[in-house]
């Protein structure tokens, strides 16, 4: 065992766990939003918005992310007219993925909020877009969280697989040391042990989250 | 709109049609591999957890915890990398001497044991779907234990269960894709790999793509086929 290796390089691999963050950031927003869309058209009584997006999340639901990162990796370019890097692709790539997992947990958030607060308002007049915004997507959102927050350590873990199209997060940067140093035992044993520490918190908020939920049910 | 050539009989022209099914053969073998590695060790994880002894308990939490917390490309990397050198000099030597595909088979164990984590916690929640009082009044009817379990506990929690293992299975389909990045040359990688010739990648990956769209569709109608027909009246209520 070598733990010096570990010290030489923190620098540079803790620069990739910024990056890792970064994609864990905006994959869970941007996700999220796109995600109460698709959750909001799963629930359209409309053929055409219903139909679509339910195509949509499963299709994304069949593929294994890996895939989806090399598919935007040779679309984007193609779409755009120039190439944009790996950086946005990974982006683009994550957020249209797991936009399917939150429209899952999205639909069941809704359907979890009582069908009398959604007829409540539209009796006061609102429309649909308030009633959605205002009285069931704060409710929802709420009950949701659990769910959330499980989905944030897993997108935290999937960040890993930017590796494939070179970028330079967290595990890549590990990985290019291990090319250097060739330490991989202390290595990978340090990247596991951070993955661990760092997804064992988030679990354990989400299951904080769940008690603390299940205690305000009853 | 970048001027792009699309050129599909990438897909079916020597030799690169052959090299992509080659790839979607090897998915479907090394993952029915870690199926079969993770299908018991899962089963006897959840079992460990439910024992009334303390430390199987925490052994079975700890495996569960420890390999769902860490992404799976991680512990790719360290059975390809950290694993052989970790074994006698001796052993590693020969390994690397003898074992052709010693990527393929760490990625089955990487894949396996990754998937068991995923299966325990399936089953357990299987098991713990059985409501208390099914068991206490099944032994006041004069059940033995194990008559019990035969009768009236098993019956219950596989049917619970079979959704869940379904989905876990397609997971493990899904990542073993993963395995791509230690020079296993699966649908993915395969899909990758002609790219890197012939510089179609956006058809090889649509392809690619299409594969595991299928697959999950036919396992997804097969189960739900086996679903309805062991369907226990009344008791499992699954939305649609």
């Amino acid at each position: 065992m070598d733990l010096q290796v570990i010290a030489r390089n923190l620098e540079f691999m803790a620069g990739g766990l910024v990056v890792t963050f970064e994609i864990t950031a905006v994959a869970l927003a941007g996700g999220l939003l796109w995600g109460i869309l698709l959750g909001l058209g799963r629930l359209s009584r409309i053929p055409w918005i219903y139909h679509p997006v339910t195509v949509y999340v499963h299709f994304f639901r069949s593929q294994p992310l890996i895939l989806v990162i090399f598919w935007f990796y040779f679309l984007v370019p193609v779409m755009i007219g120039k190439p944009l890097g790996a950086f946005v692709s990974t982006l683009i790539a994550f957020v249209a993925f797991e936009a399917a997992y939150f429209a899952e947990i999205v639909r069941g958030g809704v359907q979890s909020v009582s069908g009398g607060q959604a007829a409540a308002g539209y009796s006061c007049g609102l429309r649909y877009h308030q009633v959605q915004l205002y009285i069931i997507l704060p409710q929802a959102l709420r009950n949701m969280l659990p769910a959330l927050t499980t989905q944030a350590v897993v997108i935290f873990q999937d960040t890993s697989l930017a590796y494939v199209i070179g970028l330079r997060e967290f595990l890549r940067r590990v990985n290019l040391v291990d090319t250097r140093e060739a330490r991989s035992i202390e290595l990978y044993l340090f990247a596991g042990t951070v993955y661990l520490v760092l997804c064992s918190l988030g679990s354990a908020a989400a299951r904080r989250l769940e008690r603390r939920r299940e205690v305000g049910l009853s | 709109m970048l001027h792009y050539d699309f050129d599909w009989s990438v897909l079916w022209r020597h030799p690169y049609g052959k090299m992509l099914l080659q790839g979607v053969w090897t998915t479907v073998h090394l993952s029915l591999l870690a199926w079969a590695i993770a299908l018991p060790v899962g089963v006897a994880i959840a079992l460990c957890r439910i024992m009334p002894c303390r430390p199987a308990r925490l052994v079975g939490g700890a495996y569960v915890e420890t390999l769902r917390n860490i992404p799976l490309l991680v512990q790719l990397f360290f059975w390809y990398f950290a694993v052989p050198s970790l074994l006698p000099g001796k052993t590693e030597r020969w390994l690397y001497a003898n074992v052709r595909d010693l990527s393929y088979v760490l990625g089955v164990l990487a894949l396996g044991t990754y998937t068991a984590a995923r299966v325990a916690e399936a089953v357990r929640s299987g098991l713990l779907a059985v409501p208390a009082g099914q068991f206490r009044a099944a032994l006041s009817t004069g059940l033995s234990p194990a008559g019990t379990y035969r009768h009236v506990i098993l019956p219950y929690a596989l049917r619970v269960v079979i959704p869940l293992l379904s989905t876990e299975f397609l997971t493990c389909f899904k990542n073993s894709s993963l395995a791509m990045t230690i020079g296993v040359m699966e649908t993915t990688g395969m899909a990758n790999y002609i790219d890197s010739f012939t510089f179609h990648g956006l058809e090889t990956t649509t392809a690619a793509s299409l594969v595991y769209l299928l697959t999950s569709l036919s396992v997804i109608v097969l189960m739900s086929r086996i679903e309805s027909k062991m369907r226990i009246p009344g008791m499992i209520a699954r939305e649609r």
